[in-house]
């Protein structure tokens, strides 16, 4: 245990040991009748105010992707790494309106997941299973990405093996299986506090030891004036990247089951709009976080082993005191333990709904239903630490940026199915198709280059695609999730036209007009929870108990 | 940003219907000003003006949160429901989460 540091290790493990206890009690917050429900367990009562929602869904979204990864982006490619900024501006109005339809068409028919709503709105299991399918498998490396920030700071505390990753990672499967979502959403008020206080400190202290934001910048010139393409601006042929990836990746932010599980455990609609416009605090912060990797080229900091995902570590440990940068490692560390939390329970969720009881046991009672998502979100957690065993940590943010691709060709059926059911179910099936196709086949053919422009890897490189490749001459790239929408889109509407002009039957909506706009405090909505049914309702009309 | 009009094909069954409401208001347009203005990079992708050091292109961005911000505030606001409605979602939620600990 040489070159450990002691400080550093005792800090992140008694603050560790503080959210663990947290994790624990938290079945115990706003107490519920029975833990044992999927309204309970797997949304916390549904019930959250509007500051539990703030820092429930700020730390769902912003995880310790956004604290190592993007750092290390703005390191290694200058100007492209700030898009994590405009992403996290537009998301928000583009999300305003939709995100409130969905709270309420779920709250009236007890939707627990996305493709429960896709299943009831389209009529059609086939295309819910699509939808959760490919929610799980998009959340899966986004799991491992988090860890990936612990190994981070492990590696900066000089603190060797897998074994604590594998500590930390058993210690919250415990507590998540024990309290649910509460676990995440009391932790989460931890750990923004502990990161919304590092970079208030690190913004203030690190320019002031470099000798001001001039010389952060001008030294991020001149390190990228040597190199091909990076730099502190875009170059001209980056800018159609730049937004493409901002806007598909905002696109892409709320069709992620776990940030849908934020939304539906809210209280009311205007919990959600009020977040709205509290969220882009987050934005702010991450804005700051992502100069940290600017500040570390000022500072002259070398990545630990080529392991571009330290230099945030690295520099922390440079800049302060031992006992701060323990603070600073801590918040890292459990801003990777909220996220995961939270997209466990999402895809034992649309495991459970979706899988579970659409074809393996259709009369599943709630509590079969929780504890079979009790038990998928411990499977999902050891899948997450074995895929971090056998994965390089360097494609962490690709492996995320896949993700992005796919879960984006969930929109036209969640998205755009709040809005209107002129799609057909089988247009839907058929884009969805396409559109997954589409985008592996585009980021199958994105090699990714080094820094002196020769190929790294041939296949599955990035996420930006250069439209060169299409035939057409520009020398700009855009975001493969884009282009794999938009062959998404025209499959289903060309495969809807031709199903309609064939007669085929589009099923039967199982939600109703007023559904989409229903509030709390409306005759249809559910006591929550039903104790006497928790399915979601299938064919329209459904008679359901109320008390 | 339209909704479906189609008659409703059975409410959820039991006490009476949910009242008719709609989401559609002429500020929701405001919306597509923080989305359109940050994905417009031709515009602030330079140095100058710079502002205590940062180049333009960044603090610039920053601001964009603000412009976010403020135009969400607004929808928010201009399309509030009626006091009494409001009243309404709060005793509902206070009902809700009767029995529970900390509920608020």
């Amino acid at each position: 245990m040489d070159g450990v540091n002691v400080v550093e290790l005792t800090i992140v493990v008694v603050l560790f040991l503080v959210v663990t206890v947290m994790g624990f009690v938290a079945s115990r917050w706003r107490r519920a009748e029975s833990l044992m429900h999927l309204d309970e367990w797997g949304l916390g009562g549904r019930s959250f105010g509007t500051w539990v929602t703030w820092f429930l869904l700020g730390g769902d979204l912003y995880t310790a992707y956004t604290f190592v990864a993007v750092p290390a982006l703005m390191f290694g490619a200058g100007a492209a790494g700030f898009f994590a900024v405009p992403y996290t501006v537009v998301i928000y109005p583009l999300v305003f309106l939709v995100v409130i339809r969905l709270w309420s068409v779920s709250h009236v028919r007890g939707f627990v997941t996305p493709a429960d709503f896709v299943r009831s709105r389209f009529d059609s299991p086939g295309l819910a299973l699509l939808v959760a399918l490919t929610g799980i498998v998009a959340t899966m490396p986004y799991i491992a990405l988090q860890l990936v920030g612990i190994e981070a700071i492990l590696k900066a505390m000089g603190v060797e093996g897998e074994l604590p990753l594998i500590v930390a990672f058993v210690i919250l499967a415990l507590y998540t299986y024990n309290s649910g979502l509460r676990a995440p959403a009391l932790i989460a008020f931890v750990k923004d506090t502990l990161i919304y206080l590092t970079i208030i400190v690190a913004v203030i202290v690190i320019p002031s030891k470099l000798g001001g934001w001039d010389a952060i910048f001008g030294a991020a010139e001149e390190k990228f004036s040597a190199g091909t393409g990076a730099g502190v601006l875009l170059p001209a042929t980056g800018q159609l990247g730049y937004a493409t990836l901002a806007l598909g990746s905002a696109l892409a932010l709320f069709l992620y089951p776990h940030s849908i599980t934020g939304i539906l455990a809210a209280s009311n609609r205007d919990v959600l709009k009020r977040n709205m416009s509290a969220l882009p605090l987050y934005s702010l912060a991450l804005g700051a976080i992502a100069l940290l990797g600017f500040m570390a080229i000022a500072a002259g900091v070398t990545p630990i082993g080529e392991d571009g995902n330290t230099i945030v570590p690295v520099l922390f440990q440079e800049m302060f005191p031992s006992w701060f940068a323990g603070i600073a490692f801590a918040a890292i560390g459990i801003g990777a333990l909220v996220p995961a939390a939270i997209m466990s329970i999402a895809a034992a969720n649309l495991f459970t709904r979706n899988i579970y009881k659409e074809f393996l046991k259709k009369d599943a009672t709630p509590r079969q239903e929780a504890q079979v998502a009790k038990v998928t979100s411990l499977v999902v957690k050891v899948g997450a630490v074995a895929a971090i065993l056998f994965i390089d940590p360097q494609f962490s943010i690709d492996l995320q940026l896949i993700g992005g691709v796919i879960i984006l060709q969930t929109l036209p059926a969640v998205a755009l199915g709040l809005y209107t059911r002129w799609l057909h179910r089988g247009g839907l099936i058929a884009g969805w198709s396409a559109g997954m196709a589409a985008g592996l086949l585009l980021l199958y053919n994105i090699p990714r280059l080094g820094p002196d422009g020769t190929v790294v890897r041939e296949h599955f490189g990035g996420s930006s695609f250069a439209l060169s490749e299409l035939g057409l001459d520009v020398s700009s790239s855009v975001y493969a999730g884009l282009l794999a929408l938009l062959v998404n889109l025209v499959v289903a509407v060309l495969v809807t036209v031709a199903l309609r002009a064939a007669g085929v039957s589009a099923g039967v909506d199982g939600t109703a007009d007023t559904d989409y706009t229903a509030e709390r405090e409306d005759p249809s909505f559910r006591d929550l929870p039903d104790p006497l049914e928790s399915a979601p309702p299938g064919a329209a009309g459904e008679a359901r108990a109320r008390g | 940003m339209a909704s479906a009009s189609r008659p409703p094909t059975g409410g959820p069954g039991g006490t009476g219907a949910a009242p008719v409401r709609s989401d559609r208001s002429p500020w929701n347009w405001l919306l597509l000003v923080p989305i359109v203005v940050p994905l417009i990079v031709p515009f602030y992708n330079r140095v100058e003006p710079t502002l205590l050091g940062w180049p333009f292109f960044y603090w610039v961005q920053l601001l964009f949160v603000g412009l976010g911000v403020l135009t969400t505030v607004l929808v928010y606001r201009a399309t509030r429901r009626s006091p009494a409605d409001r009243a309404a979602a709060r005793a509902a939620v206070a009902r809700d989460a009767g029995g529970r600990d900390g509920g608020h």
